[in-house]
């Protein structure tokens, strides 16, 4: 076998300069800022792909009033993606913005949910995803007003006022859809069990969170099951929907291991910036 | 507005003799500059040739939300994305002021989508025509919006007060959605070799489809002259053509991008450009169904419609259950 040329780099400074912004040099893992970075992409990539799902359904929505609310969350979502990414790009210190970590990392840099990257399905699988996602979302940014950092608290109390609405409006459609006629109910009955597997990833925390919760500034995933549950729990009972028994959880996407489906939304999604790199739009 | 070649149902402008004492009244207070309100009495073709025209206004701009929305999945920046999402919500918007006026006439929105969808009510010729660039949602604010506004902004003085009042919300926000789009005309315009390439291959795209918006010449037209005495049109295709030209042209020059007219020279004795008429063989062929994008809007439209039913009938049965429930312990109560 040949030998091979020796590809170390000695100068650390030296490659940053050669990776641009683009490919800045990894945190360490472990440190505090590379903890706050992961946790941050963890609430900014769950806003960012949400975000994009939904604003798929723009201009084909079932009704002109479900189009409009649907833009609306989606354009929240967005906002919050500015908000925490903008974060993330700062906290990272690699001159960053809330737009090259969107639009410039792979799929096993992000860190959302497996739950908001499925795919849209019908107009029910995603109403059922939403209430789901933001029947976590509302306890979660509850929990982080109270962040020791006052920037991840601010952003929290922001977004907080959006989610409320975003949840009051998913689950009020899942109640009328679940006890409307027999298709809306087996329709929702069947998102429901779909998408279940994908909930419990929410509260299985690792060592990063454990160390942002000693912190003080996120809270631990296991801490907000009990808020969640009693939501989805009256919901469901109300719309006449049954929850699953299996608490089997897909896992993964808090990590970087994520389903078929975000390959896709990333390709679409970052076409332009990949294809004509340092475009200014 | 997006409404083309409305007919009106009169075969001209009845002279006064020959109009009843209603039709007289009736004309009297439209040339006053009086608004005309929903319960008020109006001559049926009045009544018909708005529900044409709000309508197919309306009608644009739910199919208008096709071609831009595009776009949203594959915007380039974050702000990009959240600006176009809003302005496609907009237009969702402007859909649903325009068919609540619709309604005012007694016709609902049910049935005015049913008559989309059949074909039987048109939409403006120009969203039948493909977004195959990011430059082409600059030029569809720049161009299409540009051509939108010329219009509408007369028609916030028609003489329906619902229309009136729904044009004035809308145009509003009209002038923001042809800010948004010349920003990204300007932004393509100054950037890299490719992004200037896309810029002007959307402009020589959209130039002569956008100068269609306004329809053929209506000189000599029975139906426009109706129109205009109710008010409801207020100006001449070719005026609003020519005065969109005259605003556009210097907007293309200071993005350093070329008009595709060879013939287009300013004309000093009329203050104005001549330029050259679009091909109306095309635009009667888009109307007729035959635009690169006709069978997909509508395709597109229908499939919305048809996956939405459950939906629909789902909402129905929970709120007539939840009135049952309602009645049922108010007799208990009793």
């Amino acid at each position: 076998m040949p030998s091979l040329p020796d590809m170390m780099t000695p100068d650390a400074a030296a490659l940053a300069k050669a990776a641009g912004k683009g490919e800045a040099i990894p945190l360490a893992a472990g440190t505090p800022e590379h903890d706050l970075f992961t946790g941050l992409l963890r609430l900014g990539d769950n806003a960012l792909i949400l975000g994009h799902r939904v604003s798929e359904w723009c201009g084909h929505a079932p009704v002109l009033e479900e189009d409009i609310a649907l833009a609306n969350v989606a354009l929240d979502l967005i906002g919050q993606t500015q908000l925490w990414l903008g974060l993330a790009g700062t906290v990272q210190g690699r001159r960053r913005s809330a737009d090259d970590l969107a639009f410039l990392r792979d799929a096993w840099d992000f860190r959302n949910l497996l739950l908001v990257e499925r795919p849209n399905r019908d107009f029910g699988h995603t109403l059922m995803r939403q209430f789901l996602f933001d029947a976590w979302h509302q306890p979660v940014l509850k929990a982080l007003e109270e962040s020791t950092d006052p920037r991840i608290a601010e952003i929290a109390a922001k977004a907080g006022k959006e989610v409320a609405y975003h949840l009051e409006r998913s689950a009020d459609l899942v109640i009328r859809l679940g006890n409307g006629t027999e298709e809306s109910h087996a329709r929702m009955q069947d998102a429901l069990e779909r998408l279940w597997p994908y909930t419990g990833e929410a509260f299985i925390g690792d060592e990063i969170d454990a160390r942002l919760a000693e912190a003080g500034l996120m809270p631990r995933p296991e801490a907000l099951r009990p808020d969640w549950e009693a939501t989805v729990r009256a919901v469901l009972d109300e719309a006449t929907l049954h929850a699953p028994q299996d608490d089997f959880a897909q896992t993964g996407g808090r990590q970087g291991r994520h389903t078929e489906d975000l390959g896709h939304l990333l390709s679409t999604m970052q076409w332009l910036q990949r294809a004509y790199p340092g475009a200014a739009w | 507005m997006y409404a083309q070649m409305v007919k009106t149902d009169g075969k001209g402008i009845k002279p006064d003799a020959e109009m009843t004492p209603e039709e007289r009244r009736f004309q009297a207070r439209i040339d006053a500059g009086e608004k005309i309100e929903p319960k008020e009495w109006m001559p049926d073709a009045y009544r018909q040739t708005l529900i044409r025209q709000i309508g197919q206004h309306a009608h644009s701009e739910i199919v208008g939300q096709l071609p831009e929305g595009n776009w949203i999945t594959r915007a380039p920046t974050l702000e990009r994305k959240a600006i176009l999402l809003a302005k496609v919500q907009d237009e969702a918007g402007h859909g649903l002021y325009l068919y609540c006026a619709a309604e005012t006439l007694g016709v609902s929105r049910d049935e005015l989508t049913e008559a989309l969808l059949s074909g039987k009510m048109k939409y403006s010729s120009i969203f039948n025509y493909p977004t195959l660039t990011w430059a082409d949602i600059g030029a569809v604010g720049w161009l299409v919006d540009g051509a939108a506004i010329m219009n509408q902004v007369p028609l916030q003085r028609t003489s329906y007060g619902p229309y009136s009042r729904a044009m004035i919300r809308i145009c509003k926000e009209e002038s923001f959605h042809q800010r948004q789009g010349y920003d990204i005309m300007m932004k393509m315009a100054q950037g890299t070799p490719e992004q200037k390439r896309m810029a002007q291959d959307a402009l020589d795209r959209f130039w002569y489809p956008s100068l269609m918006m306004f329809g053929p010449s209506d000189k000599d037209s029975v139906h426009s002259a109706q129109s205009m005495a109710w008010k409801i049109k207020i100006n001449t295709n070719d005026e609003l053509r020519q005065k969109f030209v005259d605003q556009t042209v210097p907007q293309a020059e200071y993005l350093g991008l070329s008009i595709p007219d060879p013939d287009l020279s300013w004309n000093e004795d009329k203050g104005g450009y001549d330029f050259s008429q679009p091909d109306w063989s095309e635009f009667f062929a888009v109307l007729k169904g035959n635009g690169p994008c006709n069978r997909d809007r509508i395709e597109a439209r229908q499939q919305a419609w048809d996956d939405g039913r459950w939906f629909r009938d789902g909402l129905s049965a929970h709120a007539t259950k939840a009135q049952a429930r309602r009645a049922a312990s108010k007799v208990a109560a009793e």
